[in-house]
């Protein structure tokens, strides 16, 4: 295909960012990491919330999910950028970056959340009642660990979306990866050898990602 | 146990599972409860009402002399003193039998782990699984998972064991592995309430028996009294019924 298409090879042109290429690599995986801890954290607490006994907090909950789920994140991003952060006096771009990508992927993960929490049977909470458990108790020791296992696959594919929305980051001047390539082929004109090692640089963390999920699933089989 | 219910009526939409059922043990001491009747007649329900796993929508339950509590703080204490046997097992999957035993002894009842761990390995033991205690529910048989889920529901030293048609599920081998195991528990002196199918075996273990029927308590007496006089048309029907094969 690229014969095809004549297309010159310039690698010599592109080695020269190596080290802008590393560093960009790093920034995504750093903030991904950061992004996929909140997101994680604030989906299971918006689980909670919207299966909560006071209505508010349920709806509340709930119309969160919703919004954050309706709405593009490029634009969660301009919004929380230069409106609400602006407005706070909070400019750090990295953190606003960090908590509008988790908390737009903390939406998703709830719902996947509370579809493995509501997968579990009428008679398992019965069971945990009968032997006196009260509801955190049962959470802790009879539905988190038995949804955990059913969210697992879900919860994987939705971190690896994660981990690549983050190059939209770049909107709020964050010098992440796909940055650090548009800067480079802006200067080099060698697209080509800046986005396929940028897909392979993303394929190296998530590849490895959903493999420790599979083996993680594997760990944790059991037949109900 | 003296046991009196007043009145109970607990609805699911238009349907009353149970509707109005009052009975009393009176000044009987009963030891053993059988609930009997056709499925459906309000038998589980009724069984979870006394166990506290429902509050009723009306009426009262008096055990020992005293209301059970109709708030959830109340009922969870309560519960705390029961043991609960299903018809399903439900034993908790992601477990091992000896897990499912220890769990609730420490996080419910405050038992150190090796406190725990010795009373369900004795439990274990006693009720015939000895080699399967590290064996999750979905690698034991029926028979033994109901065994399992009695040792369970008996490692608190309940007052009160409840056990809901408990052989349901079973084959009828595993069945007599586990009605063994109930009457060995009603000889040791434990108080029991049991709804069942298994009339023979009521006739043998139970010192008293309510017959339920669409909702309501159509008979309670000593066992006695029911096995050798049924006084409605329904009781005797029911207990013809299935005593014609067996």
């Amino acid at each position: 295909m690229f014969l095809a298409v004549d297309y010159r090879w310039n690698w010599a042109g592109v080695w020269k960012y190596r080290s802008q290429f590393a560093q960009g690599w790093l920034t995504t995986l750093g903030l991904s990491l950061a992004a996929m801890v909140v997101s994680v954290a604030a989906g299971f607490l918006l689980m909670l919330g919207g299966r909560a006994r006071w209505m508010p907090v349920r709806l509340l909950c709930g119309g969160a999910v919703e919004l954050v789920r309706g709405s593009p994140l490029l634009v969660q991003l301009l919004i929380g950028y230069y409106i609400i952060a602006e407005a706070l006096h909070a400019g750090f771009p990295l953190v606003v970056g960090i908590a509008v990508l988790g908390a737009f992927h903390a939406a998703y993960l709830a719902e996947i959340f509370r579809g493995a929490v509501e997968s579990i049977g009428a008679s398992q909470l019965e069971a945990a009642r009968a032997v006196g458990f009260d509801r955190a108790q049962t959470y802790r020791f009879v539905i988190v660990p038995q949804a955990m296992r059913r969210a697992l696959p879900g919860t994987t594919g939705q971190l690896v979306s994660l981990l690549k929305d983050s190059s939209l980051l770049s909107v709020i001047g964050i010098e992440e990866l796909v940055q650090k390539v548009k800067v480079m082929n802006a200067a080099s004109y060698a697209p080509l050898e800046g986005y396929l090692p940028l897909a392979a640089a993303y394929l190296i963390v998530t590849l490895p990602l959903a493999r420790l999920a599979h083996g993680l699933e594997r760990r944790f089989a059991y037949e109900t | 146990m003296k046991l009196e219910a007043k009145g109970l009526v607990k609805r699911y939409g238009a349907h009353a599972a149970l509707d109005g059922a009052s009975f009393s043990t009176g000044e009987h001491e009963a030891r053993v409860i059988a609930l009997l009747g056709p499925s459906g007649g309000g038998k589980s329900t009724l069984l979870r009402v006394l166990g506290c796993l429902l509050v009723p929508d009306e009426g009262r339950v008096c055990l020992d002399g005293r209301d059970l509590p109709h708030e959830e703080a109340g009922a969870l204490l309560e519960r705390r003193g029961n043991g609960f046997v299903f018809q399903g097992y439900n034993l908790f999957p992601h477990l091992t039998a000896f897990q499912n035993i220890t769990l609730p002894l420490q996080e419910v009842h405050g038992m150190s782990a090796v406190q725990a761990g010795q009373r369900a390995l004795e439990l274990l033991h006693r009720l015939g699984l000895e080699g399967h205690e590290h064996k999750r529910p979905s690698q034991l048989s029926g028979g033994q998972q109901q065994r399992a889920a009695i040792a369970r529901a008996l490692a608190p030293r309940p007052r009160l064991l409840l056990l809901d048609e408990p052989t349901s599920a079973l084959d009828p081998v595993m069945t007599g592995e586990v009605l063994d195991v109930i009457r060995e528990l009603a000889e040791g002196g434990q108080s029991i309430v049991l709804a069942t199918h298994e009339i023979s075996f009521a006739r043998k273990v139970a010192d008293h028996v309510v017959f339920l029927a669409a909702g309501k308590a159509l008979e309670c007496s000593t066992a006695a009294a029911f096995f050798g006089q049924p006084q409605s048309q329904l009781a005797r029907q029911y207990l013809e019924g299935l005593s014609r094969y067996r």
